[in-house]
């Protein structure tokens, strides 16, 4: 969490209209249409080269970087072969991106030495993991494109404040 | 805004609420401090703050069930009805608050507004005909916030979280409780983020008992059915002031300020109208616009500062008018600082509706000329300073920081958060490269004017074009 509050922790405290999230940074999403910290993982679905039709669900656990890629169907990827595959590569790239690699690293626990790639810096083992909780995760993503807009008011939003420009 | 109002605003004392409203904020963050640690976990301390914010109700009609509840929390005995009275008694303090606030900025502005009307009789409490298939998820909504508040924001982990999820997939489904989803939506993904909560060294204490507070409230059967009050219909001229956007991870609002002067004649008034839809977190900046094209007579008037004329448009009472691109066209060019400079002062300001009065929700619009920019970038206006929101300009706009500490008149929007007050400005007059332009938050509403913005544009507006075709390859299998 970041504390983006002039005064420190008392204003913190003491203010209603707050950004707690910051906001992400804007990327392509061909490639890897899905990334998201969540649950203690850092997890994804990653667009198949081949099969435009097919995605995978990558995904490497906070702290112990064990990690799991294989297609929604739970078949297993062929790229791994006792390391992490190029999907899980694209994954961790494009968190990068997204949330900032201090973001990245810190919830992912991984020490990152200046330069290097965070993907190259983790420890972990294959370790199988459920792909249908990230997917369905994912298909819930892409529901809220199809929720339709509204012009009555929601005065709950004025607790949520658009931020973001610099300059 | 004058420098005699700004000083007659910020002239008073305690936060400026007037007398007791320290009281009040003092009683607000006992409880608040309760629902850090779980109310399943009241050190002697936290259990008597809980009890004071009842005791504050004695000599009410809500004095018993608020001392019950107290009692009962208390001593272990969490119930839902315990919450819900504890939560009406947090609404209550922050409802006089906010009365006080805007009594005062009202009173400072010479501004008129009048009271809301008394429910005709059966009315507040009929509920609407979506009522029935809303309560099982408003029961899912209360069962998630009473283990909230049991657990407290300390002992919030990843399984907690999660489990509202299906609740607001529930909620999303349901058009009738959208505040409510969107409300959960956002709260539940700070918490997500901020998990483990345990040791972190700095909460949004405030924050996050507003939250739970609003959405225990809104999740009470009938109160979003019941709402909203029947509307008239208005027609004439629209002058835009300015458009205020808020955004969370899976929405964005855009709120327009304005300024309606009736057809027939009678008094101009302040009204707002807003744009809300659903988006993803990756969907940022001048691509959000994108996301609200069917109005596009909305979205021209602001990009090209014209003035609009409706017909028979819905206002609800509390002065939100509902928009329509069908009942409105596009006019005569409009500038706002005119528009603000022109029409604010004689202009009459809508009544607050009982459920919005929390001082979070005062954005009252001003004009702010002749300043003199201070260091930190706050407003000098004869010798008193307003301090000025930068941080919270939408990067879905052109306006900047550096543009407003170059500006010499703002239309901006008074606010009331953490004590005092604060100007968020929506649009202004600037010397740019010794030309006087002007710049709003709303320019981009057809896209970004910038080149560098409108390259960054086209990459980010792929984002949606991307994430539809894989929905539409994915989602209905």
């Amino acid at each position: 969490m970041t504390d983006r509050s002039p005064n420190g922790a008392t204003v913190w405290a003491r203010h209603s209209r707050l950004r707690v999230v910051p906001p992400v940074q804007p990327r392509k999403l061909a490639k890897v249409p899905f990334v998201e910290l969540a649950d203690g993982r850092l997890q994804g679905v990653v667009s198949s080269g081949s099969d435009i039709g097919r995605v995978y669900v990558s995904s490497i656990a906070a702290g112990t970087h064990n990690y799991n890629c294989s297609t929604n169907n739970n078949r297993p990827c062929g790229g791994l072969y006792g390391s992490p595959c190029k999907h899980l590569r694209a994954l961790v790239a494009e968190a990068v991106v997204q949330y900032g690699a201090d973001r990245v690293s810190r919830y992912l626990r991984v020490e990152v030495p200046e330069g290097a790639d965070p993907a190259d810096c983790l420890g972990g083992v294959h370790e199988p993991a459920p792909a249908a909780v990230v997917f369905s995760r994912f298909l819930r993503h892409l529901a809220y494109l199809e929720v339709p807009d509204t012009t009555l008011p929601v005065p709950e939003l004025h607790w949520f404040p658009a931020t973001g420009t610099v300059g | 805004m004058l420098a005699v109002q700004l000083a007659a605003l910020l002239g008073g004392d305690s936060g400026n609420a007037g007398e007791g409203a320290q009281e009040a904020l003092a009683l607000l963050d006992g409880f608040d401090d309760a629902l850090v640690h779980g109310l399943a976990r009241l050190a002697d301390e936290r259990a008597d703050a809980v009890t004071a914010l009842a005791a504050a109700f004695a000599a009410t009609p809500l004095g018993d069930r608020l001392a019950e509840a107290a009692d009962a929390v208390v001593s272990g005995s969490i119930t839902q009805e315990h919450l819900t009275a504890l939560a009406g008694g947090r609404v209550a303090l922050s409802g006089a608050v906010h009365d006080a606030l805007l009594e005062g900025l009202d009173t400072a502005l010479g501004r008129e507004r009048p009271e809301w009307p008394p429910a005709p009789d059966g009315q507040e409490t009929a509920g609407g005909a979506g009522a029935q298939s809303a309560g099982n998820v408003l029961g899912g909504v209360r069962s998630w916030l009473r283990e909230l508040a049991i657990t407290g924001w300390r002992g919030v982990d990843h399984d907690l979280v999660s489990a509202a999820d299906q609740v607001i997939e529930a909620l999303l489904a349901t058009p009738d409780l959208r505040r409510l989803a969107v409300l959960l939506d956002g709260f539940a993904a700070e918490l997500r983020a901020c998990c483990p909560i345990g040791s972190a060294d700095h909460l949004p204490v405030r924050r996050w008992a507003d939250l739970w507070t609003r959405a225990l409230l809104l999740a009470q059967d009938g109160v979003l059915t019941g709402e909203p009050r029947p509307a008239a219909t208005v027609s004439g001229r629209l002058l835009v002031l300015g458009v205020d956007v808020h955004e969370h991870g899976t929405a964005v609002q855009f709120q327009v300020h304005a300024v309606l002067e009736p057809a027939d004649g009678g008094r101009p008034r302040l009204v707002r109208t807003s744009v809300t839809v659903a988006k993803v977190d990756t969907i940022v900046g001048p691509a959000l616009w994108k996301l609200t094209q069917r109005h596009k007579v909305l979205l021209s008037a602001l990009a090209d500062r014209r003035s609009v004329e409706i017909a028979d448009m819905p206002l609800l009472d509390s002065g939100d008018l509902v928009w329509d691109d069908d009942r409105a066209f596009v006019s005569k060019p409009a500038d706002p600082l005119a528009t603000a400079r022109l029409c604010l002062p004689g202009a009459l300001a809508p009544a607050v509706p009982p459920l919005d009065r929390v001082p979070v929700r005062i954005a009252e619009p001003v004009l702010v000329e002749g300043y003199k920019v201070t260091e930190d970038g706050s407003f000098d206006l004869g010798g008193t300073v307003l301090t000025v929101d930068a941080e919270r300009l939408p990067d879905c706009g052109p306006l900047t920081p550096k543009l407003v500490a170059a500006s010499s008149a703002c239309v901006g929007l008074v606010r009331w958060d953490g004590g005092r007050w604060t100007l968020q400005p929506l649009a202004v007059q600037a010397k740019v490269k010794r030309e006087t332009v002007v710049v709003a938050t709303g320019d981009w509403a057809l896209g970004p004017t910038d080149p560098k913005a409108a390259k960054a544009e086209a990459r980010a507006a792929d984002a949606v074009t991307v994430l539809r075709e894989r929905a539409g390859r994915l989602l209905r299998r």
